[in-house]
């Protein structure tokens, strides 16, 4: 029954590693003409497969694990998606009904650690309930803010016969998600667009959430307001990044320009972004002369963090386009934004992504550099992006530059160190025409590195672009800025040769350790056909800038390593 | 380094919610992992079918803290409606039963039965040398009774939590 309702349901993939509980599961599984499972090393990477399915295609991700450990490992992919809103769908086995409670063989309370890390979970005792669960989890998944959602299947109920029948249409009896946007907030936001004299647009993984049609949406109301606009780390993509109207990403590593437009625009309209705290700095020194609009789907991120003047509750797409239509219907016509655009040009002249760096061909390789030349080679490919977390991740999205949505994916909320090459598995998979590229840092990669089987297994030409800094980086430049450089535990000791385990999984390996390898290197990596790993050996000491320093302002940005301080107070290091 | 806590104001939220495993847990989970406080919480069936509950949770917080707690709860799937009672203009029943437990002899008997009588409680239980009251009324005055028998020889108290109720013809 669960695999007719995953056919029904428009399934062709499945991530997941077998278990003694979900055997029924798998044995009808064997040999499925539809769907695919795909076997990987370690149920977090199932999860985290699942979410890069998911967010380079849109469709919810399917992950497939057996109970206790199964459920365990699985725990920290779910709780990414919740905190990156991404739809997935986790079946769990469970012991059987009989045994729940008794402490048995492989036996967790799935539900109860779920709980708080799911958008919804269900624990399925009537296997007449199975199908019907099956696809309200989807219903639920994928509506409104999306999220995970874990199905908990006891193993006799696996087994059992129940009534199965594919529901016309489902409505949920309590959960109704706002997706419409209010008539009177869209008049009212597009009338203070319209009167803005320093608007600007804070986007963010809302929009990407909200589909396709949404980023075009977003790209007309841009051009018809003229307004600068900025997005979130989660947003990029959603706005193309060679248009003169974008700023860049905002935020700690965000660019001045981004930053300081915040901090002194008279109207902020925020677009299915949050208001994170690694986007606000100091929260009473946030933008403190504008007006704010937030639209997003979920009414608990409004006001959350930073009070609003107008709230609009509704899908981002959906708002976008009555925005668009309300400009046209009252016929407001774009206002004079030179003033404005001159001071955002004044903080561009700082060039705030800039990097010292020797030129030489046998110089040190800056990470930044590795990020642009890649970025440079891959232009015209449309590559997905993944990144681990970390300072190659700040850098991927300072210097890597995206067009359209789907194409960045990376973990924002949660800050999963080993999401990214099991991501870029799951990406792999859904396009397997496409150029999958993982930046990586070395001690991000080894955190689900075993995933490389998965790869050679289903002959994914998966490439893994390691920024190898023999540095866990961004923990060293926090204890640079913050614990006047005592390094505890932040050196990458015992790293393993990256060019002999491609080699072990029978990949391609390539080094790259200096400046005049670089191009060649990454040529190297784009038409090796299969699975490479590239080790780029980059400038060790490289720090992540711009960056706006724990319980700082945005007006208070380190633009240079030579602004650094050196310590802190206990306030600041707090907020770290 | 000081951690600063706000001070709030005192809400009552009722909410309702399908009737299935593991809510409350839900509910509660999210007061604690998001730091709101549960000042008290009851729960039970409220429909023939059984299918829906209704939970009176008593909090407090500012305003904005007051306004998340409802929105979060809102977005829970299996949440089905979140009132603020206490919302300005809004008026509402509150009451709370609780059962009182005092021994003792002589003066102190007759006047713990006299108070119980001023304050309309019920006496459910009686042996030579205890009594259990029944005591309905706002939390307030379960608190002032529950003083008053502390003076003659209180020892036990269990309270059901707030419930409470819109005033007005219309439902919730």
């Amino acid at each position: 029954m669960v695999v007719q309702a995953l056919v029904d349901l428009g399934v062709d993939t499945v991530f997941g590693y077998p278990g003694g509980a979900v055997l029924p599961i798998y044995d009808a599984l064997y040999k499925h003409p539809t769907i695919k499972h795909i076997l990987v090393r370690h149920e977090q990477a199932a999860t985290h497969a699942a979410e890069g399915y998911a967010r380079s295609t849109g469709k919810p991700g399917v992950v497939l694990v057996t109970s206790g450990p199964g459920a365990t490992n699985a725990v920290t992919g779910i709780t990414d998606a919740l905190l990156d809103s991404i739809p997935m769908v986790v079946l769990t086995g469970q012991v059987p009904t009989t045994l729940i409670g008794t402490d048995a063989f492989q036996e967790c309370d799935t539900v109860g650690i779920t709980r708080h890390c799911t958008k919804h979970n269900y624990l399925v005792m009537d296997p007449d309930r199975l199908g019907p669960i099956m696809h309200e989890a989807f219903h639920i998944a994928t509506h409104g803010r999306p999220g995970p959602v874990v199905i908990d299947i006891p193993k006799n109920v696996q087994v059992a016969t129940g009534t199965y029948s594919v529901p016309e249409f489902i409505q949920h009896n309590s959960y109704r998600p706002q997706v419409e946007p209010d008539a009177d907030a869209i008049a009212q936001a597009i009338d203070m667009i319209a009167a803005a004299e320093r608007p600007i647009f804070y986007t963010g993984g809302g929009i990407i959430n909200a589909g396709p049609d949404a980023s075009a949406a977003l790209r007309q109301l841009v051009s018809l307001t003229g307004a600068p606009i900025t997005s979130t780390l989660m947003g990029l993509g959603a706005f193309p990044a060679d248009d003169p109207k974008w700023l860049g990403m905002l935020g700690m590593h965000g660019t001045y320009e981004a930053n300081m437009a915040m901090n002194r625009a008279d109207l902020i309209i925020a677009v299915g972004a949050r208001f994170d705290d690694r986007v606000t700095g100091r929260l009473d020194a946030f933008s403190p002369d504008s007006k704010k609009i937030h639209i997003d789907i979920d009414r608990s991120s409004i006001n959350k963090i930073v009070p609003v003047d107008l709230a609009v509750v509704g899908d981002a797409g959906r708002a976008l386009d009555a925005l668009i239509a309300a400009w046209g219907d009252k016929g407001h016509k774009a206002r004079d934004l030179g003033e404005w655009w001159r001071r955002v040009d004044g903080w561009r002249a700082t060039r705030c992504l800039d990097f010292p760096e020797k030129k030489e061909p046998d110089a040190d390789i800056m990470p930044q550099r590795a990020v642009k030349a890649l970025f440079d080679a891959t232009r015209g490919m449309d590559p997905i992006i993944t990144t681990e977390v970390g300072q190659h991740q700040m850098w991927a999205a300072q210097h890597f530059g995206f067009f359209a949505p789907n194409r960045w994916l990376t973990s924002g909320g949660l800050g999963t160190m080993g999401y990214g090459f099991p991501a870029a598995v799951g990406a792999q998979i859904a396009n397997p025409n496409r150029l999958v590229i993982c930046i990586a840092g070395e001690a991000s990669l080894q955190m689900n590195i075993q995933e490389m089987g998965t790869v050679s297994q289903y002959r994914l030409p998966v490439k893994i672009f390691i920024l190898n800094n023999e540095w866990m980086g961004m923990v060293r430049q926090w204890q640079e800025l913050t614990y006047e450089s005592r390094y505890s535990n932040s050196y990458s000791d015992s790293l393993p040769d990256f060019v002999k385990l491609a080699d072990a999984y029978g990949w391609t390996g390539l080094r790259i350790d200096t400046l005049g390898q670089l191009e060649d290197g990454i040529a190297k990596m784009i038409d090796t056909p299969g699975p490479v790993i590239v080790d780029c050996r980059v400038a060790q000491l490289a720090n992540c800038f711009p960056m706006i320093p724990s319980g700082a302002a945005h007006t208070d940005m380190i633009l240079q390593p030579n602004d650094i301080t050196g310590t802190m107070d206990d306030e600041a290091k707090a907020l770290v | 380094m000081k951690i600063k806590t706000e001070a709030g104001e005192r809400h009552v939220l009722a909410i309702t919610v399908d009737n299935e495993a593991g809510v409350l847990a839900k509910i509660t989970g999210l007061f604690t992992a998001r730091g709101y406080n549960i000042e008290s919480l009851t729960v039970a069936d409220i429909t023939a079918d059984h299918a829906l509950s209704r939970i009176t949770i008593v909090t407090s917080g500012p305003p904005p803290i007051i306004d998340q707690i409802i929105a979060q709860l809102d977005r829970l799937v299996p949440v089905h409606k979140v009132v603020d009672l206490t919302d300005a203009g809004e008026t509402h029943v509150e009451r709370e039963i609780a059962l009182v437990k005092v021994a003792g002899t002589g003066d102190k008997r007759i006047e713990a039965l006299r108070m119980a009588d001023v304050f309309r409680a019920k006496v459910v239980d009686t042996t030579l040398t205890s009594f259990i009251f029944e005591i309905t009324g706002t939390s307030d005055k379960v608190d002032r009774f529950i003083a008053l028998m502390r003076e003659c020889g209180l020892v036990e108290v269990g309270r059901t939590g707030v419930v409470a109720i819109a005033r007005g013809p219309e439902a919730l």
